[in-house]
């Protein structure tokens, strides 16, 4: 039982770190039909940035993250009025394409300057007592865990009420509706483009730092974690903010699960599924859902018109 | 005023749909713009209200200007600020929104006037008012209808311009929505009407404007327009009794211009 509790909390806190880049996914597809592949580039960046300003710089950590944090969505914002406002208009498919430049182009840059070392974030996490983790009934919760999972849940419930209640949070999900028709209106959808992007390079930053932080590093290979919110989105649909939670809970809880139960299993069935299976479990699971669902558990079936 | 002169519209670079179009809603009246399908009656709404863009489409020559200033090529949440409010072709209401969620985009523009006119909205269409916290896409067309104009007026226009308002309405409701025209024409609001059902646009209105072809080829107060004999028997569907019936092209109201390359 307490494998099962350790296995889901660690399953969650995971979920927590994928919602938040699914979630930047879902906007900027909801926003401009387009998938930014340059989400998990956006996430290590930010990452980069609070490394650089904590470490390099010196400046104290919490000043750092919050600081780190917006400029990854000015980030976010400038690579949508360089790069993406100019193609608007432009075949989807070819934008698509831009964004997996422009996660090449921003993932070269970071990876020249962390080097060969990996970096570390400078948080005080590790440093809490009991190496940053507390034990309740045999359940190791490490702190920055933790955090993820309350920072996701508060996340969404702002966004929740900022998409309900706020002026420009219902001229979003006008404009995701019917373009023209929010046009009319007078809703400027130039600026509704750019606050997509600028909410999702702060949900970025903020995975980034769950992903990094800590007893983890920044190396040029954490951009891989932040990846896996791509299953996660496909999972639930590509257009739906609920459908990016309940995806990366599942691929979370997979990988959480996976992790704990594989050599067990492996006992069982008497064969190995090789080290660094539960990597590859989301994406199976991927594989299985999308058979029966192609437009994800959420998403809206495509009509194709023509 | 409102004035658009000698407009000409191409889209994708090629295709001309407005050749010079000229008309004026003067303020307080009523103008309706009638003309069949295709002839640039919405593209022409399209040019006022900056949505062109999207549609890939130019303004190339001509002006539009709203009492005195120009505002050609203005992007469209400019245009509502000047207080020039549409409502498009096919209601286009935000039908995943509840009624009021809709309204309040409609203000979106005038956000310190909100509240206060959510509800003047809501007294003018008690219907709105018992689903105002429903889902605007379960509405019946009609009352789709009337949240498009109470959408439309949630930004306190000078001038609103309806893209055929009647589209796919019974008779009834056709003529709520022109006592409607009236009324908010009465408290002050100047209207430019687009229209297929030229017998409804042509009662309601003061002047009527008749387009073919991307050209306006004939205007006239609405009386006049009522009582003309090709307007009668084309727009009305009344032709004198004992005749035959007509061929359009007979009656074309502008010159064809035959030229060489041109």
């Amino acid at each position: 039982m307490t494998i099962f509790l350790q296995a889901t909390v660690e399953g969650l806190s995971l979920a927590a770190i994928y919602s938040l880049v699914a979630i930047g996914f879902v906007l900027i597809y909801k926003s401009m039909d387009v998938l930014s592949f340059a989400q998990p580039a956006l996430a290590v960046v930010g990452a980069g940035i609070i490394s650089s300003l904590a470490v390099d710089r010196g400046i104290p950590f919490w000043l750092a993250l919050i600081l780190g944090i917006f400029l990854t969505g000015v980030l976010s914002l400038i690579i949508e009025r360089t790069f993406l406002r100019p193609m608007v208009g432009e075949p989807v498919f070819s934008v698509a394409i831009l964004t997996i430049g422009i996660d090449i182009l921003l993932r070269t840059v970071l990876d020249s300057w962390i080097g060969i070392n990996p970096r570390y974030l400078g948080d005080p996490f590790p440093t809490f007592g009991n190496f940053g983790a507390i034990n309740v009934g045999g359940v190791n919760l490490k702190f920055l865990e933790l955090t993820a999972l309350v920072t996701a849940i508060l996340i969404i419930l702002i966004l929740s009420v900022f998409f309900k209640r706020s002026k420009y949070g219902v001229a979003m999900r006008a404009t995701s509706f019917d373009q023209e028709a929010a046009l009319a209106q007078g809703i400027n959808v130039g600026r509704i483009f750019g606050l997509a992007w600028f909410i999702a390079g702060i949900l970025a930053a903020f995975a980034g730092f769950f992903i990094t932080g800590g007893f983890n590093t920044l190396g040029q290979f954490s951009f891989l974690i932040a990846l896996r919110a791509l299953p996660a989105v496909v999972i639930g649909g590509l257009d739906s903010i609920p459908g990016a939670v309940v995806g990366s809970i599942i691929i979370g809880l997979t990988q959480g699960y996976v992790a704990y139960y594989q050599i067990p299993f492996e006992n069982l069935i008497g064969f190995s599924l090789g080290s660094g299976f539960s990597l590859l479990a989301p994406y199976l699971i991927m594989f299985v859902i999308l058979i029966f669902r192609p437009d994800g558990l959420f998403g809206t079936e495509e009509v194709e018109r023509v | 005023m409102l004035s658009v002169q000698n407009l000409e519209v191409v889209y994708q670079d090629v295709i001309l749909v407005l050749r010079g179009v000229s008309f004026e809603i003067p303020k307080g009246k009523i103008v309706s713009l009638l003309g069949s399908n295709g002839s640039g009656k919405t593209t022409v709404i399209r040019s006022i209200t900056g949505l062109l863009d999207i549609q890939n489409g130019d303004i190339t020559k001509g002006t539009i200007s709203v009492d005195g200033e120009d505002i050609t090529n203005f992007n469209p949440s400019k245009i509502v600020e000047k207080g020039i409010a549409q409502v498009l072709e096919g209601r286009r209401i935000f039908s995943e929104l509840t009624v009021v969620e809709n309204l309040r985009l409609g203000g979106h523009t005038n956000s310190q006037d909100i509240q206060s006119n959510i509800e003047k909205v809501l007294d003018m269409f008690p219907i709105l008012k018992q689903r105002s916290k429903g889902e605007a896409g379960y509405l019946s067309g009609g009352e789709q209808q009337m949240l498009a104009i109470g959408r439309a007026l949630m930004s306190d226009p000078s001038y609103l311009l309806l893209d055929e308002p009647s589209l796919g309405l019974a008779p009834k409701l056709v003529d709520q929505i022109a006592d409607l025209i009236k009324e908010i024409n009465e408290q002050g609001v100047t209207v430019l009407l687009v229209e297929q059902n030229a017998n409804m646009a042509l009662n309601v209105s003061d002047h009527g404007y008749i387009m073919e072809t991307g050209n306006v080829v004939m205007d006239n107060p609405s009386e006049v327009l009522l009582k003309d004999e090709d307007v009668r028997e084309f727009y009305l569907g009344l032709n004198p009794e004992g005749t035959k019936r007509k061929s359009f092209k007979d009656v074309k109201h502008y010159k064809r211009k035959k030229r060489w390359l041109s």
